[in-house]
């Protein structure tokens, strides 16, 4: 199945990229998409625990992911 | 209630008369504006960008719980996105209510929440001519998680 994977801000910088597109077998969860993207970015400024959104729903790390579901990985949020 | 990320400089006027109705003794307004100094350096001004379709919908939540807390219709809030100065106003909240108990604490239960929860990062710009990304003091990371389930 794939996933979209959204990037914001430093994680945006820390991967270099914004949006990412990525092939999970099916059961996959946020969990094994952090990973994923971890390893794709090369990146050790990506946190393993980062907070995550699914379809723009806080979500929690083990939240079983469909065909098509958009994972955003929200860094510590700074707004006001 | 109403609620909007914009691109442009907040009209507080405007966001006050959202609020404003002869049954509303009272009406708090809280604005959050560009510092010039944080943790000792020099700002010259943030960027602010956000997750803006979850924002809407994060900042849309958070006025509806706000109402009901308050038991008021009468909230208002705006948040800027983009590059603002230093002094310029970053988010607007309008809360009206026939008293001012009420009135005070929904304004202050929207700002906190919208700090804790809508997608929104800002990276400072610094006089030096440096930039960086603005950590939340507080990340109840888990907390937020737990919330994603519940819903």
């Amino acid at each position: 199945m794939t996933v979209t994977v959204l990037l914001f801000a430093s994680y945006a910088e820390a991967v270099g990229r914004s949006s990412i597109s990525i092939e999970m077998e099916t059961g996959a969860t946020v969990r094994d998409v952090i990973d994923e993207v971890r390893r794709i970015g090369n990146s050790t400024r990506l946190p393993p625990a980062p907070m995550v959104a699914v379809n723009e729903q806080y979500a929690s790390r083990d939240r079983e992911l469909r065909q098509g579901d958009e994972v955003a990985l929200i860094p510590p949020v700074a707004g006001g | 209630m109403y609620c909007a990320i914009v691109d442009h400089p907040i009209d507080v006027t405007a966001i006050v008369e959202r609020v404003s109705r002869p049954a509303n003794g009272a009406t708090v307004l809280f604005l959050g504006n560009v510092r010039e100094v944080n943790e000792g350096r020099s700002v010259s001004g943030i960027e602010y960008t956000g997750y803006r379709s979850m924002a809407e919908r994060e900042l849309a939540s958070i006025v509806e719980e706000a109402a009901a807390l308050g038991d008021t219709n009468d909230v208002a809030v705006e948040h800027r996105l983009g590059e603002l100065c230093v002094g310029e106003c970053s988010v607007a909240i309008a809360v009206g209510h026939p008293h001012r108990g009420r009135a005070f604490e929904t304004a202050r239960y929207v700002i906190e929440e919208l700090k804790r929860r809508v997608p929104i990062w800002k990276r400072e710009h610094y006089i030096d001519g440096t930039r960086e990304w603005v950590s939340a003091t507080t990340q109840p990371s888990e907390q937020l998680a737990d919330i994603g389930d519940e819903r």
